[in-house]
């Protein structure tokens, strides 16, 4: 099977860049230079570097013992809670900060928002000394209060959007009216593997460097490369497919992805999207939405508001699509029992969105040989309050 | 002839096209409102079909798109709407939105229903241009559409030759790198690249929007370009009190100075 983008940036019939023409400039400036950038030896070298020196890679790839004896399997967290920032994000945003000094970008905007995004971009914008501006909800701007505070004191300027429902996706939408306005010394750092092509196949690659560590981490470990599951969480979808990546074309190893089902799917309130959505344009890219019959888009909800978006990349829709991975949903009670969980048997807070990943754990029965693999994309600082809230009522 | 050829046949300049959003600020105020502007002088009308996430739009027609959503504005609502509309009016009507309300639709019934309302011509921002050619073309030519494609500051001038070959209603010439809304006057940099286009003598007409709100912009550009279109400051003058019909002649007079 071909798991990459073809010339025009699909993936099957999903994908491509549907974007106004004061758009295409830019992103067919990207489209000509990534891939040469990229796979161009000063830019692996200084990316490379950073990722050790700056970021903490490679992150330990941990076998959690008491974990693995509680689901009677054998578990292991690849901790990309430990990297520097707290979240996978930041693989992203070094790689493109490199990207755009190339480009002789002098300007960086990015949507959030939990304000991981956010905070790695300003971080990135705060190393390389280049202007940083992002744009978060003003809803979420309210509930992310210390994030907010982290990108200012790096420097950036955060700018609240009041549009739409004043969530992440109005927020996407702003930054891209951002770059509408600031067409030439402007380089958009999109957080995850959605919006027009490039961006999808750009993130993926930056972040494939989660699936290229546990490759030769767990050989170390186990004397074998293959797990026989790696389970990731969703919302547009970066930390999934970067853990996917290189596992692709080997179909031995299971691929689940395990969306927000917020109250529960049939609530209505869910951010789950595979089940909930179909087909559809939005943000510069076709991929399952969630969308009304005429065709306008469903504000999505999760407790955890890193995957409370309305898309998905389209390389995940992809996956669905041809049965390659298996996308699955954890409710807002079952990511918050199994935080917990991690937190009581190995002492890490996980996020509130890599809990999701972490609740398939009850969902399934492993074999006691399987070697699983869970993606800890972030950790729970920034989900300290919603944890403190939710305390009383997790007795387990 | 497509009422759009036969427009730009007859006029040659001060075209003014106006950009009205569906079903704002009422849900039945779309036809009054295009009759009301045919009556009060305008050649051409832009008929915008409510998004949710309009990304190319400013703050004054994501306002407007949000309340004709609210007020219960669809396309099917929106068909039924226009349905006898062409009984009073004679002037060139164009839908105008983001693709994914129009996808859900389907293209095909889309273009159907638009033929069927007396439309002339189809703007979709984010529909690329090679999908256009290899997909849509032979539907749009099929129910008499004409697609308008937009061109910016930015666009190279192999990719404008390309647009004004494939084009044949006329070219969307976006005033600025910009989202739509209102801005005071125009940048030497904004007259230079009207200057550039109009001695390109392109085949097609041109019509300048973005930033027109008021009779000097628009004069500005008709010096440049066969007419310009105006959006936000229309949707900006039906907000408030007053007889809307009375609203809608004083700002087309304000326009043209008659």
């Amino acid at each position: 099977m071909n798991y990459e983008v073809n010339k025009k940036g699909f993936y099957g019939e999903y994908g491509g860049a549907f974007i106004p023409e004061m758009l295409y400039p830019n992103v067919r400036e990207l489209q000509h230079h990534y891939l040469t950038i990229l796979k161009d030896n000063d830019f692996q070298q200084e990316f490379r570097k950073l990722l050790k020196d700056y970021v903490g890679r490679p992150t330990p790839l941990y076998y959690a013992k008491r974990l693995s004896d509680y689901y009677k399997t054998q578990v292991y967290l690849k901790r990309e809670d430990l990297t520097h920032t707290g979240a996978h994000k930041i693989n992203n945003t070094i790689g493109q900060i490199i990207i755009a000094r190339r480009l002789g970008k002098t300007r960086i905007i990015a949507e959030t928002g939990a304000g991981q995004h956010g905070v790695a971009t300003a971080t990135v914008c705060a190393l390389m000394g280049l202007k940083c501006v992002v744009y978060m909800g003003k809803l979420d701007v309210e509930r992310q209060a210390p994030n907010v505070l982290r990108m200012k004191m790096l420097g950036a300027e955060v700018v609240p959007v009041y549009s739409g429902n004043m969530t992440l996706k109005d927020a996407t939408n702003e930054a891209i009216r951002d770059w509408i306005n600031n067409p030439v010394d402007t380089h958009y750092i999109i957080g995850s593997v959605v919006g027009p092509h490039p961006y999808p196949d750009l993130v993926t690659r930056l972040q494939s460097i989660i699936s290229e560590e546990i490759r030769w981490q767990l050989k170390e470990q186990t004397g074998n490369e293959n797990p026989d599951y790696i389970i990731a969480c969703v919302g547009g979808g970066s930390n999934a497919a970067g853990a996917f990546y290189h596992y692709l074309d080997n179909e031995d190893v299971k691929l689940i992805a395990v969306e927000a089902g917020g109250k529960g799917i049939d609530s209505g309130e869910s951010a789950a999207t595979m089940v909930t959505g179909r087909p559809g344009i939005l943000h510069g890219c076709r991929s399952m939405l969630m969308q009304t019959d005429d065709g306008q888009i469903i504000e999505p909800y999760s407790l955890s508001a890193g995957l409370d978006y309305p898309g998905i990349g389209p390389i995940h829709s992809y996956l669905y699509k041809i049965g390659r991975a298996v996308f699955e949903n954890a409710t807002d009670e079952e990511a918050l029992t199994a935080a917990y969980r991690l937190t009581r048997l190995e002492g890490i807070i996980p996020a509130l969105e890599s809990a999701h990943a972490l609740a398939f754990l009850d969902k399934y029965t492993f074999k006691p040989e399987d070697v699983v693999i869970i993606n800890l994309s972030g950790r729970g600082d920034k989900d300290m309050a919603t944890y403190i809230k939710y305390m009383e009522e997790i007795k387990d | 002839m497509n009422r759009i050829n036969k427009l730009f046949q007859q006029k040659q300049g001060n075209i003014l096209s106006v950009y009205c959003t569906a079903g704002y600020p009422l849900l039945d105020s779309t036809a009054f409102i295009i009759k009301a502007l045919a009556k009060a002088g305008a050649d051409m009308i832009e008929i915008g079909i409510p998004f949710s996430d309009p990304m190319a739009d400013g703050p004054v027609i994501q306002k407007s798109s949000d309340r004709a959503l609210k007020n219960g504005m669809t396309l099917n609502l929106l068909f039924e709407q226009l349905i006898d509309l062409r009984k009073e009016v004679t002037i060139p009507l164009i839908m105008m939105g983001y693709l994914n309300p129009v996808m859900q639709f389907g293209m095909e019934n889309f273009c159907l229903r638009c033929s069927e309302a007396g439309i002339d011509g189809v703007i979709l921002p984010d529909l690329p241009l090679d999908l256009y050619l290899e997909e849509y073309k032979s539907v749009f030519a099929k129910y008499h559409l004409k697609f308008v494609f937009l061109i910016s500051p930015q666009t190279a001038e192999n990719r404008i030759r390309l647009i004004d070959k494939v084009s044949n209603g006329f070219i969307y010439m976006v005033s600025a790198s910009s989202t739509t809304g209102v801005r005071k006057g125009f940048s030497t940099a904004q007259i230079d690249y009207f200057e550039r286009i109009d001695n390109m003598k392109l085949r097609n007409p041109r019509l300048i929007g973005f930033g027109i709100s008021s009779h000097d912009t628009f004069s500005v550009a008709c010096r440049y370009a066969q007419g310009a279109i105006i959006g936000s400051a229309f949707v900006k003058a039906l907000h408030g009190v007053g007889d809307p019909e009375e609203k809608i002649r004083k700002f087309c007079h304000r326009i043209l100075k008659k």
